[in-house]
């Protein structure tokens, strides 16, 4: 992701979703794509972080939850989720799967394709 | 010239008797009192304490020698008075001292029973009585081991318990089989025997001593059978007689005390008696509460009001150690015709038994959880026929009308005024109240030294603290028990609150960098609530932080378990009209709505609506003259009503009428949790006002105020707060209710909790007595709602947070 090469190679892969400032800090929006919506946060530091829209626990809309520190408190039943992992913050199991992100001159960028050893959905 | 009053007895009877007699009339005497011991005026009761270790000497005094000197008393300390000569109308002491008296009173008090055996009188043999008494046995338990208490009553087990905290081994003797057969059941007395054992206590009953064997000193206690234990020393608490051997020797008539009539005067009338000497009526009393009732009625009589009478006592017992609570009162063991209700729990050690005659209170017991032995106590001294409360009578005061709250506040907050907490001092909860608020009273310490209340024995200290929590709320987070809003703050509701007024903090990030918040940007426990706080505190000024807003706030939609959202609009006072309800129902077919409810609070509600469909459909409703009906935010919720006297032919008001003003004056006000509120036109309440957070029952003579009520997990029925005669006032109440409400509790509290917690008493202060303020309050809430009272629905429809409703991107 960091360098030039690697860049260009996936660059089929990467998807231009927005202005950074489209989403608001705090916050979060939803990218609607054919298989599930994904959430794409934007913390208070504007680090930008991509998970599928889904509790792992009862399949709440993680993007409707309140964005603290880099935690994401889910609205249906207050699971918390790490924007950075995915994962539930213990005591509470499961993970929400990920997605490469980044921010390129003030243009979010998104892949579809989940990171590995994440579940599928 | 004022007239000579002599107290014999520097003790709590005789004491208490000047004080109230101060009270009543402080410069008709030139008093003078005589003590025998050298010591001051000290509370008797809590040498248990001392014994234990758990007071000093200094803690238990009452009155120390400036408090005679303020008063003017003159005190003669260690001065025992010998004779009374009634001719002359003068005492002498032992030492010669004489003083003339015009009425003197007698406070003798009691001597501890001694039992007439062999061995009485060696060293190491002591009674439990004085502070005496209490240095002998602290002394022996220093340098000795061994230690028997001969007597297991009340006096006995609390110098036993004593003894034991004093690293001794001891062991109780008593005459029959169960502990405190005076005032305990043989259950009881089992659960008692049981706890007593866990904490070191040996028990040798039934044991009759025979003697007290040793040269000088004591050595050993041999028993009736033969049987011997060694003892260095024993304490003799079987009982106490009470004195009157210089009453006697002066010719006043005594029997088994010196015999007082209803004003506590003897056979002469220039003489008074009070306390553990006397005999009224046949009784003799042991117990400090009688006594201070004797006290107060020979104060009067002696201020030569005369309008008080003493009709003798009807007592109840605690026992004095620490972590053990047991309560007993009146006729607890039943006799014929009598009913018993019981309780046991062995596992968690609670035992209840209350005694029944004709469904009257004669008597109870309770071990391990004594909270409502004070509610017994009344029902008993009242007469009150409990046949309706029979199958709840053991659950306590609290469970009458009550599903659910069980808690010692709760209990307390539910106490009548008129119910007694001090049965020592015979307070009740409405003086203690009152002390509170009237003289601001904090701490406990304030308390005793206004009310006196839990100042004697210092059983009721729990209920006192309580009622000070229940009394102050907000005010009383002085305690250690303080509680952190969340992890992210070491600051309670209450420090964040009145930082953000007193150091007119006005954002959230201000907050966060006064009180040095423990995490960046806080949590989802903690931005709501700042942004709550900070919303109320600058209405007009503070912007409104959505990214602090629980979803369904910021979408003011309520989020369902499929990510969809429920739509309600507002339909004031629950009446509506058909042009409105076909309005809705083309609005509900355009937008394809799969269901259609009607709700608890009289309001239509469309049920999974996409949220991208929100703005659109809520266009719609506005141009219907709908707005948002708020049923998704911690905020003004409904108004329901009755159709009251247009309609009903039992109406007495316009209920529907006036829950429509209150409606439109409330709508779109944020509260620190839901708020309900309700109108009924007459009191069959069909509006179901009384569990809403505001209820409004009309009468004919105008309406009455209802608060603190929900339905819910835990149902609570509304308090009464008052009756008003207009419209006009019932919207006053109810703006400065809902603005103490939204100033003063603590987000996420509702109305239920929250009156009980501050109390209904501070209420009515706040809102019913306090004119001014509660204007203010009103005025504060008017102001507020001039920003609140936009239309968020019609703002979004026309474009406002759209972000919010569409995705950023689409991936086809």
């Amino acid at each position: 992701m960091s360098s030039m090469g690697a860049m260009k190679k996936q660059q089929a892969d990467w998807i231009e979703i927005g202005a950074l400032e489209d989403i608001p800090r705090q916050g979060a929006r939803v990218v609607r794509g054919c298989d599930g919506d994904i959430a794409v946060f934007r913390t208070l530091d504007d680090e930008v972080f991509a998970l599928r829209d889904r509790c792992p626990h009862k399949g709440g809309p993680l993007s409707q939850g309140i964005v603290h520190g880099k935690k994401v408190a889910c609205p249906l039943h207050d699971w918390k989720i790490h924007l950075e992992t995915g994962m539930a913050v213990a005591p509470d199991e499961g993970c929400a799967a990920r997605y490469p992100v980044r921010v390129d001159a003030g243009r979010v960028w998104l892949m579809l394709t989940p990171e590995e050893g994440a579940p599928a959905s | 010239m004022k007239e000579k009053l002599i107290v014999i007895g520097n003790g709590m009877a005789g004491i208490r008797t000047v004080e109230e007699l101060l009270k009543l009339a402080p410069d008709k005497y030139t008093i003078t009192v005589f003590g025998a011991e050298p010591l001051p005026n000290y509370n008797r009761i809590l040498l248990s304490p001392v014994l234990a270790g758990e007071k000093q000497f200094g803690d238990i005094v009452l009155n120390d020698d400036a408090w005679y000197t303020a008063n003017g008393i003159t005190l003669h300390k260690g001065k025992e008075i010998v004779k009374i000569d009634r001719v002359r109308r003068k005492v002498v002491a032992a030492d010669g001292t004489e003083e003339p008296y015009d009425r003197l009173i007698l406070a003798t008090g009691s001597n501890p029973f001694v039992i007439p055996v062999p061995g009485k009188d060696l060293a190491g043999v002591v009674t439990f009585r004085d502070m005496y008494d209490i240095e002998r046995m602290l002394a022996a338990a220093k340098s000795h081991k061994h230690a028997v208490v001969i007597g297991g009553g009340l006096l006995g087990l609390e110098a036993a318990n004593g003894l034991i905290k004093q690293g001794m081994a001891v062991t109780v003797v008593h005459l029959l089989d169960t502990l405190m057969e005076r005032q305990l059941d043989r259950p009881s007395a089992a659960l008692l025997k049981r706890s007593l054992e866990e904490r070191g206590l040996t028990f040798l009953m039934p044991a009759q001593t025979e003697a007290i064997l040793g040269d000088t000193q004591v050595r050993a206690v041999r028993f009736k059978d033969g049987a011997e234990i060694a003892a260095d020393l024993v304490v003799m608490a079987v009982g106490i007689r009470p004195n009157f051997t210089l009453a006697k020797s002066a010719g006043i008539h005594c029997d088994r005390g010196i015999v007082v009539n209803d004003t506590l005067q003897t056979y002469d009338p220039r003489i008074y008696a009070v306390g553990e000497c006397v005999q009224h009526r046949g009784q003799t009393y042991g117990l400090v509460a009688p006594l201070f009732e004797q006290a107060k009625v020979c104060a009067n009589h002696l201020a030569e009001l005369g309008y008080a009478r003493y009709e003798g006592s009807v007592t109840s017992t605690k026992l004095k150690v620490t972590g053990i609570d047991l309560f007993s009162a009146g006729e607890f063991q039943g006799a014929e015709g009598c009913e018993e209700i019981v309780l046991k729990d062995a596992g968690r050690g609670v035992y209840k038994k209350v005694v029944l005659k004709d469904n009257r209170v004669q008597g109870a017991v309770m071990y391990g959880d004594t909270m409502d032995g004070s509610w017994y106590f009344e029902l008993m001294r009242e007469g009150t026929d409990v046949a309706n409360l029979r199958d709840k009578l053991l659950f306590g005061q609290a469970h009458l009308g009550d599903s659910g709250h069980g808690d010692i506040k709760t209990r307390v907050a539910s106490m009548a005024d008129s119910a007694e907490i001090c049965g020592c001092n015979g307070v009740c909860k409405g003086t203690i109240v009152r002390a509170i608020t009237e003289k601001k009273l904090f701490t406990l310490e304030e308390v005793r030294a206004h009310t006196k209340a839990s100042s004697s024995c210092g059983s009721c200290t729990g209920l006192v603290e309580s009622l000070l929590a229940a009394t102050l709320g907000g005010d009383y987070s002085t305690t250690p028990k303080k509680k952190p809003l969340c992890p992210c703050t070491e600051h309670s509701h209450d420090e964040i609150r009145s930082a953000i007024r007193d150091q007119k903090l006005k954002s959230i990030r201000a907050v966060m960098d006064m009180l040095a918040w423990k995490t960046p940007d806080g949590c989802n426990k903690c931005r709501p609530v700042l942004n709550f706080y900070l919303l109320v505190a600058w209405p007009g000024e503070y912007v409104d932080d959505n990214q602090s807003r629980f979803i369904n706030e910021r979408v003011h939609a309520n989020i369902q378990k499929d990510g969809t959202y429920s739509v309600v609009p507002r339909i004031w006072g629950g009446e509506t009209t058909p042009a409105e309800l076909r309005a809705l129902a083309e609005i509900a077919e355009k937008y394809q709505v799969p269901t259609v409810h009607i709700t608890g609070g009289q309001r239509i509600d469309f049920l999974g609506v996409p949220k991208e469909t929100l703005p659109a459909m809520w266009g719609d409703l506005s141009r219907a003259g709908f707005v948002s009906g708020h049923a998704y935010g911690k905020a003004i919720r409904t108004v329901k009503t009755c159709v009251g006297k247009n309609w009903c032919r039992f109406g007495t008001q316009d209920s529907t009428t006036m829950g429509i003003e209150l409606e439109k004056m409330t709508w779109g006000s944020w509260t620190p949790h839901k708020f309900k509120l309700a109108v009924s036109g007459c009191p069959r309440n069909c509006a179901e006002a009384t569990i809403k957070d505001f209820g409004v029952v009309c009468v004919d003579s105008g309406y009455e105020l209802h608060v603190g009520g929900n339905g819910g997990v835990k149902v609570r029925a509304t308090d009464f707060l008052c009756a008003v005669k207009t419209p006009e006032e019932v919207k006053e109440y109810c703006a400065a209710f809902l603005q103490v409400y939204r100033e003063e509790a603590h987000y996420l509290e509702r109305t239920a909790p929250w009156v009980e917690r501050v109390g209904l008493a501070y209420l009515k202060r706040r809102v019913v007595e306090d004119e001014v303020g509660r204007k203010a309050l009103a005025q504060r809430f008017r102001h507020s709602q001039k920003f609140a009272q936009v239309d968020p629905w019609a703002e979004r429809a026309k474009g406002a947070d759209r972000h919010e409703f569409i995705p950023i991107a689409q991936i086809a």
